[in-house]
This record gives C-alpha cells, structure tokens and sequence, in this order.
C-alpha cells in the first residue's frame, strides 16, 4: 500500500522550484545570489573571490575605498577574518545628496578556507580596491607527487 | 542632474529586432554618490581594480561619460566567486551650469572623486543693500 510521505514531496517541490529558478537566469545555471535585495547593511561585505594555485589559497576582496589602516586580517580555526571600515564621506548634509548609493561603514566578514593554510605566513596587499590576501597551504595540504617505482 | 536612461522597453533584446554592428558588451553600473556643494557638484564612483590608464572620463554635449577598464586578473584557479571585475559604464546628464572646462578628477583605492564646480555666473552673488 503505497504511504503518503510529505517529506518527499517537498523536496519534489523544492527541486522543481529551484529547476525554475535556473531556468529563468540560463547561462548561470543559479540565480543571482541576492535575489530578494536587502538593505545594503544586511548584504555580505566585503565580496570575495576565493582562488588557488599549488602553492597558496587568495582570498581577493572587492573592497573600494577602504582605509588601508582600518583593515584587520586574521586567521584562526581554518576561517580567515576580515575587519574594516569604508569611512563615509564627511560633512555633507543629507540634503545635498542627489545620489547616495555606496554604502559606508565598518564591516566584518568571516571566510571559511578550503584547506589547512600556514597561519603565519599569511600576506595581503591593497591596491586599486582590491583586497588580495595570499595564503601558503599547510604542509599537509600542498599536492604531494607520488614517485612510481617502474621495475 | 538628472541620470540619462534608456526606457527599459528599449532595451529589450527582441532577436531580429534589430541589427547590431558591434557585441553587446558586458559592464558595470558603478554605484555613485553625487551631491551639492557651495561652489559644485562632487560625484564620487566605485571603481574597484580600475587603474589610472585604465580610467576614461570625459565630457561631451553635456553628458558627462565614466568608463572604466580593469586589467586585472585574478591569480589561481577560481574555487568560488562571488564576483566579477568586468568594465565600469554610467552617464550621467550634466546641468548647464557645470564649467565643462574646469572638471578635475582625483582616483584613490578604487575610488573616483569629480569635481564639478560651477560656472562663474551661476553661483549665488550677494547683493548688498544699502540704506540711506
């Protein structure tokens, strides 16, 4: 006797609504991540781009306008975090805007890293913008090449 | 200042609709902030990762035009991106009392300031009363 199970059709449901949702943005296979837009406050800052090579993990963040001074990096438990704040523009009073549309102010944003990294040897560079943050893999993390015996 | 758009319904891409010469290119709106000051406009624009030479800003039939290219690349393999650096493009229609000639612009971490000060005749003048 076949049972009904509301769990499976939910998740019937939920696999039609995201085949939908894909459909309507071709091309990216998901759609755009925010979706339902927020207030600026509540949407993750700064951006990041996480890439590797086989040396090192970069964490690029899309930080324009950053005080380079304000800028915190840490890395603990496998997560680099990253503090700062975009200062506001000064002295300009709310009826002399036409356009406001950066947003300003401190942030903080915590990165999950793919791998182990050597926490001590962790380098960053601001330039343009643009956060680049340079993490050598752990040891134990770095691709070992494994030497054949060929007798 | 008003920000020169196109009506959405023209920006429809119906195919064969209408011949295109060139690609449509891919870019970025840069968010701005735009306000008033005693002797000006200051428009200050986003432009992440778009260098000096990289950086067109230019003035005609009083629209005022920012481009910007990035020449970066990312170093790595992406694992995941949340983002990407594409060209910056954003018009924006100039009152007439904005001296075209005196523009100056100043780019700082990824940051663009313009400075729009106004023509000399437009700018309020005081006029003293005296009284006898």
């Amino acid at each position: 006797m076949p049972v009904w199970n509301a769990f499976s059709d939910m998740e019937a449901m939920r696999r039609e609504m995201e085949r939908r949702f894909s459909d309507a943005w071709p091309g990216h296979g998901r759609a755009p991540r925010v979706a339902f837009l927020p207030g600026r406050g509540a949407r993750q800052y700064p951006l990041v781009n996480v890439s590797e090579d086989e040396q090192n993990v970069y964490v690029e963040a899309l930080a324009p306008g950053v005080e380079p001074k304000s800028l915190d990096l840490s890395v603990m438990q496998g997560a680099l975090t990253i503090k700062g704040e975009k200062p506001g523009l000064a002295q300009v009073s709310a009826e002399a805007y036409h356009r406001n549309e950066r947003a300003a102010g401190r942030f903080v944003r915590t990165v999950e890293l793919p791998l182990e990294v050597d926490a001590g040897r962790v380098s960053a560079d601001y330039q343009n913008g643009l956060l680049l943050v340079t993490l050598p893999k752990a040891e134990s993390a770095r691709p070992r090449q494994v030497p054949i015996t060929v007798r | 200042m008003a920000e020169r758009t196109v009506p959405s319904t023209q920006e429809d891409r119906v195919p064969g609709r209408r011949e295109e010469t060139r690609e449509h290119e891919r870019y970025i709106t840069p968010p701005v902030d735009i306000f008033e000051t005693k002797d000006g406009l200051t428009v200050v624009a986003d432009l992440p990762g778009v260098e000096q030479k990289g950086l067109d800003v230019r003035v005609a039939d009083g629209i005022l035009t920012l481009q910007g290219r990035t020449a970066h690349v990312a170093p790595g393999t992406p694992i995941d991106r949340e983002y990407e650096l594409l060209h910056f493009y954003r018009q924006f229609e100039l009152p007439d009392e904005v001296d075209a000639e005196k523009i100056a612009a100043e780019l700082k971490h990824g940051v663009l300031t313009l400075r729009l000060p106004k023509k000399e005749k437009a700018k309020p003048r005081k006029i003293e009363v005296s009284v006898r």
